[in-house]
Parts: structure tokens; sequence; C-alpha cells
């Protein structure tokens, strides 16, 4: 039990007021004197989880987290200051430093990817009509640039709204698993989603069973779309064989990796499939809590995938009988506040949890140690829509694409130097040179291509005959990740792009591991010097020493972030698009 | 208090694991590091002490083991049946060489004395990364007379956290704030320490590897140039303000008490001690000016 000690710094009334819209009226601490509180254990552990929602709820009455705020958080959820302000200072959207010179919202502008072209014009235009800007890694509207996010001021945040003309080019198309039915359903109204087939697996699932639910998945050869490819068969069973009374379901909805954009169309516009897989997922695991977890920055998608968790639980979908199987689920949103790094599993589950988004080591695995250190299992929304297509035309139909390795389809977020942006479904196997085609063909003089965001790799041209499956990908020395393709025109200057994938990186990484934290900083440093060099490129022993950081960093950091910060610097330079003299 | 098995002792249950080509034997619960220390085999280590929880954060500690496409930390790695592991690869000597040349590029390792053994152990270049690379450049936290903060010492092992936390104390002063290479050890907002709920029992400055905690004595010392380590005489006594019977090693230099540490294997303390053991030495010898 720890005594806490509080500065004199008090709450302002509306600051009371806002916390307790989050909190209700339940303290974890009672008074004993003035400055001290204490608190029962069992009760702060269990109210821990709500700092982030408190923290939020702050951020939006004030535009920081003051001193008194802090505070007043603190002494209802019984949190040391000290490890409050370590989870607030953590997060990009909130404000630590000083309250703000004004009352307005923020317009955040999106300085990555195809954005970075325009972000300087869009910042200077909202600060000529008298409005505040941050500069913000990226916003995942790729399809869409420049993009930005408003974050609101005792108001809602707000992003655009289903505008852009390509950004679902095959909606309709009946041959589409994942993207079936979005840009066609309501994606606000239950009986739409009823309609269009929703809630026909979950049925299935019931009668099915869940030992044949994971046969089936494993027959199927479903693996992550998060970037790590692994088997949600095994996954989903290691779940249900775990001990444990509570397990949980996680939904990563935290789609940070520049250039991705899929996870937030999925949401936007078919959110009930999300909670429908969500639910198979109880069934089959055994698992009684469920969790989407959003980037803060995806507003519209909160708002649809919090419409859809109510409408489903009102039809009976969610709750203590999920459809009539006697098996309980119901889910919880939860909204990021800016970290790339909290789509790491674990840093996931420590966000929820209320503290900093570092990640765990591994093992134990989130299958047995996950979320509150209970049997979990997480996975990303494209993995989950999935599952629909598996239950209700078995395995062997869902194999009768993409390959052996790579079965299935494959969701990519096309960005950049391409006639019609936008998300596309193919099966694996899709040539790159093809998928270019299917979105209008590469616009300009092609120069090269990200594939797999920040964390991937560049290819050049000559690599449109790549067949995209894992095992090709990974043959040739880049990724799939999370799906992204951002073409970049020889209008691009490359190391000006590194030089940003760096410091994204640089900003992103949690500061946990030495290998990362001055890893990801000194290859930042490296590339602003190679900018400098007007063209002279790297001298051999900076392309030594890039090398010898990229090697530690992949061997020695905690966690894939820092395992990848260098692959897509590396890959530039190996290709002679950057460092070498012009 | 329940009995619990020392990891590392080899017990009737144990496992085997190879290193570095050796079949060593440890107990169950015991870790890859201290399967390296059964077999004679000396690891760099920095976040990682005997009396606090490990973090694996620093990553000076990692080993190959096969079958893993990273190398993993051994201070935290329990060991498995029919590993193997090797110590002394040229990725795990890669590692542990740049891991300690990054610290080095960024962070005044001068006193971090066992660190700079391992430099030169693995042939660290902290200097390759030339003028430019960006330093932490803190100004030394001098807020009362017991102890002193320089975080350009600081290598963020999370050790003192731990210790003011769930480790030892239960005081959560200290925590981490930021994120990346901004983040620090901070009280919230950065408050001075008197202001914030630190009790003072020094046991953060007791497991800082660096010496970016240390005593106010050892500091004035230091800037005075009048630190003499090799001078210095440790005395074991047993502290006298309370009946709990805290070992305490006094650190004399001058017939005057410099430090006050306790041992890690003292069963009462495991290094721990409170305000009065740690810094209530005055009354045997009011100040260091005074003498
Ligand atoms: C730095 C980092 C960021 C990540 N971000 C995401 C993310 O935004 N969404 C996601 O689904 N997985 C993300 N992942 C991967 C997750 O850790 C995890 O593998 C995934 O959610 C598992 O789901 P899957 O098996 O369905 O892919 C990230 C991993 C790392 C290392
Ligand atoms: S690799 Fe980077 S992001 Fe991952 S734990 Fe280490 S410092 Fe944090
Ligand atoms: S002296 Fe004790 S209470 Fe103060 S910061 Fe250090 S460990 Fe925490
Ligand atoms: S102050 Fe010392 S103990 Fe604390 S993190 Fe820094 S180096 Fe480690
Ligand atoms: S001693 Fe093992 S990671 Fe630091």
């Amino acid at each position: 039990m720890a005594d806490l000690k509080f500065t004199d710094d008090q709450a302002s009334d509306a600051e009371v007021a806002a916390v307790a819209g989050v909190l209700g009226d339940t303290n974890a601490t009672e008074h004993t004197h003035e400055r001290v509180v204490r608190g029962g254990t069992a009760r702060r552990h269990a109210m821990r989880h709500l700092l982030l929602p408190a923290l939020h709820a702050l951020q939006t009455e004030s535009g920081w987290i003051s001193r008194g705020g802090l505070n007043h958080v603190c002494e209802r959820l019984g949190v040391p200051p000290a490890e409050a302000y370590g989870v607030a200072s953590f997060y990009e959207l909130f404000k630590v430093d000083e309250a703000p010179d004004h009352d307005g919202p923020v317009t955040h502008v999106c300085v990555d990817g195809p954005c970075r072209d325009g972000s300087e014009l869009v910042i200077a235009q909202v600060q000529a009509a008298g409005g505040h800007t941050h500069r913000s890694p990226c916003l995942g509207q790729c399809e869409r640039p420049t993009a930005v996010f408003i974050q609101g001021r005792r108001g809602p945040d707000v992003v655009e709204a289903d505008s852009t003309p390509f950004a679902l080019t095959q909606a309709g198309n009946p041959g589409l698993r994942l993207l079936q039915r979005m840009g066609v359903v309501d994606p606000t109204s239950i009986d739409s989603y009823r309609e269009h087939g929703g809630w026909a697996a979950l049925t299935r699932v019931i009668e099915m069973g869940a030992d044949d639910v994971l046969t089936a998945l494993s027959d199927s050869g479903l693996s992550g779309r998060g970037g790590a490819a692994f088997p949600t068969g095994f996954k989903w069973r290691a779940v249900r064989e775990a001990d444990g009374d509570t397990k949980h379901i996680v939904a990563n909805c935290d789609e940070s990796e520049p250039g991705t954009f899929k996870d937030r169309l999925i949401m936007e516009r078919d959110p009930f499939a999300l909670i429908e897989a969500m639910a198979i997922a109880a069934i089959t695991t055994g698992a009684d809590r469920g969790w989407v977890y959003i980037r803060g920055e995806y507003p519209l998608a909160t708002e649809r995938v919090r419409n859809a968790i109510d409408q489903a639980r009102a039809a009976g979908m969610l709750g203590a009988d999920v459809a009539g199987s006697g098996q309980p689920f119901d889910i919880e949103v939860r909204r990021g506040a800016g970290a790339y790094i909290c789509g790491e599993e674990t840093a996931l589950f420590n966000s929820i949890e209320g503290f900093r988004g570092e990640p765990r080591n591994k093992p134990p695995f989130p299958t047995t140690n996950g979320l509150f250190d209970q049997p979990t299992a997480i996975n990303n929304p494209e993995t989950l829509l999935n599952v629909l297509p598996i239950v209700l035309d078995g395995a062997r139909a869902y194999r009768s694409v993409g390959t052996e390795g790579s079965p299935g389809t494959r969701l990519f977020c096309l960005s950049g130097h391409v006639a019609k942006p936008g998300l596309y479904e193919m099966p694996f196997g899709t040539t790159l040179g093809e998928l270019l085609d299917l979105a209008g063909g590469a616009t300009g003089d092609t120069q090269a291509i990200l594939l797999g965001g920040a964390a991937g790799s560049f290819v050049t041209p000559d690599s449109l005959d790549l067949p995209l499956t894992l095992e090709d990908t990974r043959a040739a020395g880049t990724t799939l990740g999370s799906g992204v393709v951002m073409v970049f025109d020889t209008t691009v200057d490359l190391t000006d792009m590194c030089t940003r994938i760096s410091e994204f990186f640089r900003n992103e990484s949690c500061g946990q591991c030495v290998p990362c934290r001055v890893g990801a900083v000194r290859q930042h440093e490296m590339m602003v010097e190679l900018t400098g060099r007007n063209g002279q490129g790297l001298a051999p022993e900076r392309r030594e020493l890039h090398d010898d950081m990229a090697r530690a960093m992949a061997d020695a950091s905690i966690c894939g972030l820092g395992h990848t910060a260098a692959s897509a610097v590396a890959s530039a330079i190996k290709l002679g698009l950057i460092g070498s003299p012009s | 208090m329940t009995a619990v098995q020392q990891p590392g002792q080899s017990t009737e249950v144990g496992v085997t694991i190879s290193i570095d080509g050796r079949d060593i034997s440890v107990g169950e619960g015991a870790t890859v590091l201290d399967a390296c220390k059964a077999a004679g085999i000396d690891t760099p280590t920095l976040c990682y002490s005997d009396n606090l929880t490990p973090v694996n954060v620093c990553r000076v500690c990692v080993v190959e083991l096969e079958g893993s496409r990273t190398l993993i930390p051994s201070c935290s790695r329990p060991a498995e049946e029919g590993m193997v592991v090797h110590t002394d690869s040229e990725r795990v000597r890669h590692s542990r060489k740049m891991v300690i040349e990054f610290l080095g590029s960024g962070v005044d390792l001068s006193q971090a004395d066992d660190l700079n053994t391992w430099a030169d152990h693995y042939g660290a270049e902290p200097d390759r990364y030339g003028p430019k690379a960006e330093r932490i450049d803190e100004e030394v936290k001098i807020q009362d007379d017991l102890y002193i903060r320089d975080y350009d010492k600081c290598v963020l092992c999370y050790k003192c956290v731990e210790a003011c936390g769930d480790d030892a104390q239960h005081t959560f002063a200290i925590a981490i704030s930021g994120r990346g290479f901004e983040a620090r050890i901070s009280t919230e907002f950065d408050i001075a320490l008197p202001d914030s709920a630190c009790v003072y029992c020094g046991n953060c400055v007791a497991v800082c590897p660096t010496n970016a905690l240390q005593f106010k004595t050892e500091w004035d010392l230091r800037e005075a140039a009048q630190w003499k380590p090799e001078e210095q005489t440790v005395t074991t006594t047993v502290c006298s303000y309370c009946g709990v019977g805290c070992n305490l090693e006094m650190h004399v230099q001058d017939n005057t008490i410099v430090k006050v540490t306790s041992p890690n294997d003292h069963d009462v303390t495991s290094g721990n001690l409170c305000i009065k053991g740690r810094f209530g030495w005055q009354y045997v010898q009011p100040s260091i000016e005074k003498r």
C-alpha cells in the first residue's frame, strides 16, 4: 500500500466534472487527512485502467493535463502522481508542458508519406485562418493527402468522412470477401448489416461448435494481418486451452503504421463485421470480455464501432448470452492517445491497463499472460474479418484463391503516385504490377515503392513481377507488413523521405531499450548528415556504421519497432536509392 | 514470509541447458544468467540486480539462443530444458558492443566503472558517431543536502524507479516520463524532490549503476577533486535507530563518513535502508565542511 502525496494544485470545477463523466462516483481511495490518501490495493488495481480515459477527459476540457487535474485523477484512482505523469507524457495527444495559450481546437497535419508534399501548405493555410496546428505522424488517411485530424476542445474530434472518390474502387464487386459490404451497407444500421449477410457466420459458429471452428481456422491457413503473420488458428486454440476464468478478445485497431488505412475503413464502413467476428472469437475461445483499442486519431471509426456495439447488444448479439450460444461476452472501446508503439500487442495491454505503453518481454505470450495478465487473443481487424468467410464457406473454399503458403485474399493500402489510391482486396499471389494496374497504374515515372510501411522496405520498379505473398516477399528480402504499397515517382526526394522515416522511429520509440532508443536517434542523425552532404553520398565508414546499427537494433531490441526501425533506410541504401554520390 | 526457492540453486527438479558447448544444470526458475554464472561465465549487466525484478531493458546481457530469431536477454529469460545458448558468438559480441557504444555516445559513463571495463572488452567506440551526436544534456539537480541527481549520467536502467516503487520502497516518487530519447526519470511535472513523495530512503541511490544518483557528500568531494575511493575503508555495523537490525556499511574517507550502503545479500535489508540509516550519520559527524 502506498501513501500518496500530492502538491497543493487543485483541479477546476470543470475538470472535476469532466473526470466525473468518465469515472462516475466510485473512488479507489479514501482521504485520511489533507494531503495523504490511503487506498485498498485491490480497488486501486481494479480502477487503474480508467486512467487513460480520465486523461482524455482532462485534455479535452483544459487543452492540457494540468497539475491540479492530474492530482484530482490520481486522488480518485489512487495512482501515484509521478506514475500518472509518466503515462500522460508518453502520449502525443496529451499536452503536459504548459497550459495552451488558446481555447480552440488543434489541427494535426500529417507530414508522412504522400501527405508530405502538401503539409507545409496546409499548415500555413490553417495558421493564416487563425487556427492552431501540430505536425503529426501518419494519420491513416493516406488515400486522401494531405490528411488532417482536428483535436477538439470541449467538443468532438473530427476527421473528414467518406469523401474520397477512389477509397473503395472495388465496392460492390461480387468476388470480394473482406470488402464485400463496404461502400454498399449502411454502416450505422444493424438491419442493413443483416440484409447484407450479417450474423450468418455467428449463427453458423453456434451450430458448428468451437472445435470445428478451430479446425476450420487451422485448415484455412489464416495468418495474422497485423504484421507478424502468426497463425490465427494456433493462437485461438492456445487461448481456448489456457487456464483462466476471465479471457479477453482484443481487436488491435491502433493502426499507426505509416501508409496503413485499411482498419479505419473497416471500422468506418463495416463495423458490425468486426463485432460479429469478435463474438465468434469469444465463443470459440471461451472469452467473456472484449476490447476494441482504436487509435485516438480515428474519431469517426470510434463513433461507428461504439454505435455497432450498442446496436449489437440491444439485439442480443452481445451481453450475457451471445445470440443464444450461452456464452457471455461484451465489448468495451478504448481510445489510444497518439503512440505508434501502442499497436504492439503487449504495449497495447499496458496502455489499456493504465500504464506506459511499453512492450513487455516475451515469453510469456498473450495467449496465457495477456491483458490484465489473463489469457488473451489479440488480432488485427483484417484478420478477424477473414474468419467470417472461413466459417461460412469452409477452409477449402477459402483456400481456392491465394497460394499454398499464403491462402486467401489480402487488403492492400495503395497510396502515393497511383491514379486511384485506396483500399484493394486481391488474392495473395497477385503481382505488384497487377495491383498497380488495378489502381489505375502508376502516375509519373516510378522511382521506388515502399512495401509494408515505415517498418517495411523499398523496392524498385524492377520488382513489378513480384508475387505479393508472404513467402515471395520474404525470399525477396522485403515484407507485406500491414499491406502498405506506397508509390513514389521521380519527383520525390527519397533522402528527405528516409530522413522523415528515421525521424518517425526516433519519435515513436518508447525509449525502453537501448538499441532502439539510441539507435533510432543515431540513424536519424545520419540521414540529416546525408541531406547536408548535397549529393556526395555516404562515406564507406558511415555505410558500415549504419549496417552495424541495423544489425544490433534487429538483434537486441525488445520489440518489433526496434527490430524493423532500420530496415526501410537500409533497403534504400542497398538499392542505391539514397546515399550514393549523385 | 514463505520460503522461496532461490533461483540458480541446483535441486532435484532442475533443468539442463547447453552454454557454449557445456551442459549446465540449474534449479527450476533459474534464468539463463544464473546458468551462465553457474558455468563461471561473466556476463555484463546494467539494468539487472539480484534485489530487483528484471526489467530487461538495457540489452547488454543478451545471448544467442539457437532457434530464436533475435538474441535474448539472459537476465530475465528462464532457463528451459534443452536450450542451446552461445554467450560469445559474433552476434552476441556485436550487440553488446553496440549497446555500450550507443550508451557512451549519449551519456556520461565516466563513473560507470563496471561498464567501462566491458566497453574495453568489446572494443566499443562511442566516438564514431561524431561530435554532432546528440547527448543527454541536463543540469544536475541539487535540491537538498542528501543526494544529487545528475541525469547526464542516466542510462535509463529503471532500477531507481523499481527501488522507489514495487520492489522496495513503495513510495513511487519517481517514474519514467516522456518517450524515446526524451524519456527521463522524473517526479510529476519534474517538481523538486523535496516537494515530491520522496522519503529520502536513498534506495534509488544504492541501485544506480552509473552514479547518476549519488550522495551529496560524494558529489561535493568529487567537485573538489577530493574523492579518493582507494583510500576509503568500509566498516560494517548495525543501525542503532530502531530494532529492525539493518546492516550498515559506513564508507569512510579521512575519518569522515562519506556514504552509507547495505549489502544486497543481507536478510533484513536486501540492500535497502530508510532515511535514518542511510543519511542519519550527521549526529556522528555534523557536516563535511565543519570537519
Ligand atoms: C511497433 C508495432 C506496431 C504495431 N502496430 C499494430 C497495429 O497497429 N495493428 C495491428 O493489428 N498490429 C500491430 N502490430 C502487431 C501486433 O503486435 C500483433 O502482432 C497483432 O496485433 C496480432 O494480430 P494478428 O495476428 O491478427 O496480426 C504492431 C507491432 C509492432 C511491433
Ligand atoms: S524496441 Fe523500441 S519501441 Fe520496442 S521496447 Fe525497445 S525502445 Fe521500446
Ligand atoms: S530516496 Fe527513496 S523515496 Fe526518494 S526517490 Fe529515492 S527511492 Fe524514492
Ligand atoms: S538514475 Fe541511475 S538507477 Fe535511475 S535509471 Fe538512471 S542510471 Fe538507472
Ligand atoms: S541486464 Fe539484462 S537487459 Fe539489462
